[in-house]
């Protein structure tokens, strides 16, 4: 069966994810790499298109550039425009607040390109919560602003959380109106959304929702992302598998090699870009990347009848919530994992850590300090 | 427009064929549509469809036993549908 061979493994990622820069100007609650500051390391212009000429040799078809805000890298339609060339095609996933008028006829103009912008509710309300104040408003002009250099039908983004999650049809209504495609992903408790994934997950009765939602709009792209959903019933659209190390993989900006974009963490890192055999040794031969793609043990969940249909969940909830790996996702549709993520104390999941966040600033006042010095 | 197995086809220009240990990836830059090629048969039919008269003749020329050819057909219809191959 083509999935048994997919879990054994590929001679390249069918999905890679490549974060650009730690950079962004928003810090959305749910970061799944904690982005804000750049980090001086990052890959150089020339070590980027290295990057990319391995890319084309291994015959990796596409790439997913993310962040951070990718736009803010100096160099982004450079490399955009390099890889493009080099027949490796570029979806980008944007916040939007930097796609202005003239880079949406630049983009526009562009072959083999999809743009995916990020939006977290169908209004500024719900949105601007998670994403920061104006950041509604910034999505949809970039939404505007493509539309109007018909650009085509682009990709609106959108992490599904228990406040969002009401709003499917109203998501749906706003891709129709630019004619862009739906894609729901689910939130991961990695980066900044360790932090809030327990107060943003979605519960269990707007799993189920959200789960026949998907059945009845099946040309909704979800990056396979709901397969432990798959346990309700029917299986979603996908693989529904956990591509971790086996068709996905994700390089981060300073270069570093992770299984999934989804578990920036030491234990989930194969290598870095910069060692020698570069990016095609890790894929090909990291220790990591080799036992992911054995047998997984079925743990906890073997004696469950449904553990065809979830395979366990996702390894990376599982991780941060402070879970083992061989038993069920903290968001296990039969409540399995209820009562180990109950014991699981305070503090003692893996902490993804500070990652590239800013540094909390307080405002003593809202007042000018100039003017009570003068006064 | 249906699968003429007695008429000469072709791979796509626009697809690119990725080996891998079940046959390989076909990865069409038009409409980004990824499919699966399941056997090392079928990658060896599609990318030699351009050296033939006829779906038939290659298919001859693979030397795919007479019992498979009915599911190499149904599977040809598939990759018509998704661009992968066409008419020349």
């Amino acid at each position: 069966m083509l999935v048994d061979q997919l879990k054994t493994g590929l001679d390249a990622p069918i999905c890679l994810t490549w974060e650009l820069t730690y950079a962004c100007n928003l810090a959305c609650v749910h970061c799944l790499s904690s982005s804000g500051r750049r980090d001086p390391n990052e890959l150089s212009t020339a070590e980027a298109k290295a990057v990319i000429d391995e890319l084309q040799a291994m015959q990796v078809f596409y790439i997913n550039i993310g962040g951070g805000e990718p736009m803010v890298r100096p160099d982004f339609f450079e490399l955009l425009e390099y890889a493009i060339a080099h027949q490796v095609g570029v979806k980008f996933s944007t916040n939007g607040t930097k796609l202005d008028a003239g880079k949406a006829v630049r983009l526009a103009a562009m072959d083999y390109l999809d743009v995916q912008i990020s939006l977290d509710g169908a209004t500024a309300e719900i949105n601007d919560k998670v994403r920061g104040v104006g950041s509604y408003a910034a999505s949809i002009a970039a939404m505007e602003n493509l539309a109007a250099a018909n650009f085509g039908p682009f990709k609106i983004s959108v992490v599904i959380t228990r406040e969002n999650v009401t709003q499917l049809d109203a998501f749906q209504a706003i891709a129709d109106t630019y004619g862009a495609e739906l894609r729901l992903t689910r939130l991961r408790p990695s980066g900044r959304g360790a932090d809030t994934w327990h107060e943003l997950h979605p519960t269990n009765d707007q799993q189920r929702m959200l789960y026949n939602w998907l059945l009845d709009h099946p040309q909704t792209l979800t990056g396979d992302s709901f397969f432990h959903l798959s346990a309700f019933g029917e299986a979603l659209p996908g693989l529904n598998l956990c591509g971790a190390g086996r068709v996905v993989c994700l390089i981060d900006p300073v270069g570093d090699v992770y299984a999934c974009p989804f578990v920036l963490h030491d234990e989930f890192k194969a290598g870095s870009v910069r060692d020698s055999g570069g990016f095609t040794h890790i894929w090909r031969g990291s220790d990591l990347f080799t036992s992911l793609r054995e047998p997984q043990s079925p743990g906890a969940c073997g004696s469950c009848g449904s553990y065809d249909a979830c395979q366990g969940g996702c390894m990376a909830a599982k991780f941060f919530t402070g879970l083992p790996l061989d038993g069920p996702d903290p968001e296990c549709v039969f409540g399995n994992a209820d009562e180990a993520l109950a014991l699981v104390g305070t503090g003692s999941a893996p902490s993804p850590g500070p990652g590239h966040s800013k540094p909390v600033s307080v405002k003593l006042s809202s007042r000018p300090t100039s003017l009570a010095l003068h006064r | 427009m249906a699968l003429d197995p007695t008429q000469p086809y072709e791979l796509h220009s626009q697809v690119a064929l990725r080996p891998e240990p079940f046959g390989a990836l076909a990865y069409h830059y038009g409409n980004r549509r990824l499919t699966f090629l399941k056997s090392v048969e079928m990658v060896d039919l599609v990318s030699q469809l351009d050296r033939h008269p006829s779906i038939n003749a290659a298919i001859e020329s693979i030397g795919i036993p007479v019992e498979r050819r009915d599911a190499y057909l149904r599977s040809l219809v598939a990759l018509e549908a998704s661009e992968v191959i066409h008419a020349r």
